[in-house]
């Protein structure tokens, strides 16, 4: 039988796991040099042309090129969302001229550039000005705003009814099944049954096709509407100061950031039944 | 040199020339549009238009390897063990994502011309600078493409399973063998349909170059229309040329992928 006399003398903690400079970690503190460097130049490029009175005079027509931008694109989703339900439909429907129609609609209006669409509205739709006043139809397309919410809610129809189409194909048939078993009539089945499942799968295409619609909404500042980049280069075009487009940055960067952080809240909210 | 050059160049116009699709000795332009406002000669617009889709098509298909190889790398660095440089790809994304394509457009237009006046003011050139549209649009929309293509291979990258890579390591391969060998024939696989996506979305974001000035299919279509005073056709030209564009490169892709799935087992 033996038994330690002595106690072990205190012992330094052991070396921590020596991390070797990898070349990953320089390419890795470099990258972040730079985007420092960027922000750090930025910062002094705003500190350097900050002026109290432009600040004054263009603050509240961001705040206003804000609204508008927000304003078009709300209104845009919330119409095209009550279009895409027809066409989606349609795409879906065993006739084969409906079918064909909505799919022709929906190539179109995805094959296409926004700004061509926007500019055939805008453009093209005006230069039947004389047969649009017969027909009373000429105060609606003379406003620009007017013209980039129709061709916006026309485009937006046309994805978001791609995204429905594809949501409510993604739930099993079983579903549809277990509803007529139950006896459930077809539109119960569709909106209690159907729809609550589609919407789980539609809710992540939905939001990209927000922010989307977001980021595409600058374009009508080509058009003569003043959203927030419209207010963007009337303030670079009078001022010729570069950080009005580092506002306007900023500003754009903020929404979708906001609406990103929401979509994923909402995503985590809505499947909570699905986490084990 | 410099006659290599020119007779290199005019070799290249005359091959553009010939195998023209609009106002090619078969081009649709000449073939159907003589005598209307498509024509290809000086009293139609047809020529002019063709100048543009080559434009466009040029555009995206040199803005596509640089996207691809630069999101290629931002996809590495996102899934390196390295924090700081997932740290800053993240960052680069995050902002890439995030601004309007158009934004973008005029921040890389601007900024450069800001930047390299700067740079020429240091070196006592004192005068105006014009950037290149082509280049600034080729770098704008490189950047977001390059964005985006990061997630898209980064999903790629995530679903191949760690196995392959062991047994990489258990054949004795180098690690740019095993990527090159095992893990991007997959990968092409993999992220295939969502590069087509990405294609298609760059092909559209190459119309707002028009609106610095590059004489796209978009800019002659507009001159056109205002010369003529006939929008809605030219405007719905300008449309038909990009539906054509879009499904010609749906052709391509559905050949792609089937050729990347040739040695997928039939199920």
């Amino acid at each position: 039988m033996s038994h330690a006399e002595t106690m072990i003398p205190p012992q330094p903690a052991p070396p921590g796991i020596a991390r070797p400079f990898t070349a990953q970690r320089l390419i890795g503190n470099i990258a972040l040099g730079v985007w420092l460097a960027a922000s750090v130049g930025l910062f002094l490029l705003m500190v350097d042309g900050w002026d109290p009175e432009k600040f004054a005079k263009y603050g509240p027509s961001f705040i206003s090129g804000l609204g508008v931008t927000l304003g078009l694109v709300g209104a845009s989703i919330t119409l095209g969302a009550l279009l895409s339900l027809p066409i989606a439909f349609a795409r879906m429907s065993k006739n084969k001229i409906l079918g064909w129609a909505a799919y022709a609609y929906v190539y179109f209006f995805r094959g296409t550039p926004l700004i061509a669409q926007l500019f055939l509205v805008y453009y093209g739709l005006g230069s039947f000005r004389p047969q649009m006043e017969a027909i009373g139809l000429w105060w609606f397309f003379r406003d620009a705003w007017n013209c980039a919410l129709l061709t916006f809610t026309l485009n937006t129809a046309a994805y978001q009814a791609e995204i429905l189409r594809g949501a409510i194909q993604s739930v099993p048939r079983g579903q549809t099944e277990a509803a007529a078993a139950l006896g459930l009539p077809g539109r119960v089945a569709f909106f209690k049954v159907i729809l609550p499942q589609a919407l789980i799968v539609a809710l992540r295409p939905y939001g990209n096709e927000i922010i989307l619609m977001i980021k595409g909404s600058a374009i009508v500042a080509i058009v003569t509407v003043f959203d927030l980049m419209g207010e963007t280069r009337r303030a670079f075009s009078r001022t010729f100061d570069y950080q009005m487009y580092v506002w306007a940055a900023i500003l754009y960067l903020i929404m979708v950031e906001i609406l990103r952080n929401l979509w994923a809240w909402l995503e985590d909210r809505i499947t909570r039944h699905l986490k084990r | 040199m410099s006659g290599l050059f020119a007779a290199l160049s005019s070799a290249v116009a005359w091959l553009a020339s010939v195998i023209d699709p609009l106002c090619g000795p078969i081009g649709i332009f000449r073939l159907f549009g003589s005598g209307t406002l498509l024509a290809c000669d000086n009293a139609g617009w047809g020529d002019e238009i063709s100048y543009g889709f080559m434009v466009t098509a040029t555009l995206a298909i040199a803005t596509l390897p640089v996207g691809l190889v630069f999101g290629f790398f931002i996809a590495l660095a996102k899934q390196s063990e390295e924090k700081s440089l997932r740290l800053a790809s993240n960052i680069y994304t995050t902002i890439f994502r995030g601004l309007p394509e158009l934004l973008t457009l005029f921040i890389v237009y601007y900024g450069l011309q800001i930047l390299v006046q700067q740079f020429l003011a240091s070196l006592g050139y004192e005068g105006p600078v014009e950037i290149n549209a082509f280049v600034a649009g080729m770098i704008a929309l490189g950047v977001v493409f390059s964005a985006y293509c990061s997630e898209v291979l980064l999903s790629a990258f995530k679903a191949i399973p760690r196995g392959q890579y062991e047994a990489g390591d258990a054949l004795g391969f180098h690690r740019g063998r095993t990527m090159r060998l095992i893990i991007l024939p997959q990968l092409v696989r993999i992220a295939l349909p969502g590069l087509g996506n990405l294609w298609m979305a760059l092909l559209k974001d190459t119309a707002l170059v028009s609106v610095i000035g590059l004489p796209d299919i978009l800019r002659q279509t507009g001159v056109a229309a205002r010369v003529s005073k006939q929008a809605f056709e030219f405007f719905a030209v300008a449309c038909l040329l990009f539906l054509i564009l879009a499904m010609l490169s749906s052709i391509v892709f559905s050949a792609l992928e089937r050729w990347a799935r040739r040695s997928e087992a039939a199920r």
